[in-house]
């Protein structure tokens, strides 16, 4: 283990740390990826605009980063594209069902020391460990 | 206006901080929630510097009594653990595992036009779209 690998992490999760905080200060809104997301799929009357913004927002980042530093955006495809066909409807709709995602639990609730948002965290967490370590086992992971 | 650029530059720079993290790199997700095989545990430094800025700003920020834009905090404000909490975070996680990403993730690095970001954030979209449905007609019946 050395410094450089948890370096970018650490400064990522700082800035994560202080746009969510940037939106709290702002607008008085929890920054929550599968929120906004689903606020902009299925509006609700004058509380989408702020939500499409956010996605630019995101977008935008991504434009950014792949002029910047493409290292971050270099992807690699690592299976067929059924696996994120089902990948992709897991990731949708449990985030529905369970009201929240990486962000909007992960770090906006555990900052806020929510029960539910704890309990969501360590949830899935376990589980993509488990999903992992079932893909290990079977072998689509080498 | 104020509240589109406001809502614009807190995603910016998120966006920019999950690049930045790895957050973006399925390969990276997975290699951080493969724990029986070659684990790699630098994504929670990610999670930690992120609660660790968040957990104290959180608590200044709300100190005010309202924020500099609008006119109310709106923050969650339910506690019950219940079934759908827990049985929506499995199958997100599952997904997550099974991708290696997350929503956020998702949508930033579908700029870089590789097909599995893109059938990936295709099929969530999908998702909600389901759970939309399914919790319409089943769901919330007589609430």
């Amino acid at each position: 283990m050395n410094i450089d690998q948890f370096f970018l992490p650490l400064v990522g999760g700082v800035l994560i740390g202080l746009s969510a905080s940037l939106l709290l200060l702002l607008k008085g809104r929890i920054f929550g990826v599968s929120g906004i997301l689903a606020g902009v799929l299925i509006p609700r009357s004058g509380d989408t605009a702020w939500r499409v913004a956010a996605l630019g927002g995101l977008v935008t980042a991504g434009i950014l980063l792949m002029m910047v530093y493409p290292e971050s955006m270099a992807v690699v495809n690592v299976g067929s594209n059924w696996r994120y066909v089902g990948a992709g409807l897991l990731v949708g709709f449990g985030t529905q069902l369970g009201s929240g995602c990486t962000s909007g639990h992960g770090v906006c609730g555990i900052s806020r020391l929510s029960p539910r948002s704890i309990a969501a965290t360590l949830t899935f967490i376990a589980a993509g460990m488990m999903m992992v370590a079932f893909m290990r086992a079977i072998g689509v992971l080498s | 206006m104020s509240l589109l650029v406001a809502a614009f530059f807190s995603a910016l720079m998120f966006g920019i901080g999950l690049g930045v993290a790895g957050m973006t790199l399925p390969t990276k997700v997975i290699g951080f929630l493969d724990v029986t095989g070659s684990w790699d545990p630098s994504l929670a430094f990610v999670m930690l510097g992120a609660i660790a800025v968040h957990s104290v700003s959180y608590r200044l920020i709300t100190k005010r009594a309202s924020p500099i834009l609008t006119a109310n905090f709106q923050i969650p404000t339910k506690r019950q653990i219940d079934p759908k909490l827990i049985f929506g975070s499995l199958l997100f996680g599952a997904g997550w595992g099974l991708g290696g990403f997350c929503p956020g993730p998702a949508i930033v690095a579908a700029v870089s036009g590789v097909p599995s970001v893109q059938v990936f954030l295709a099929s969530m979209v999908a998702g909600v779209y389901v759970h939309q449905f399914v919790n319409k007609s089943f769901l919330s019946k007589g609430t």
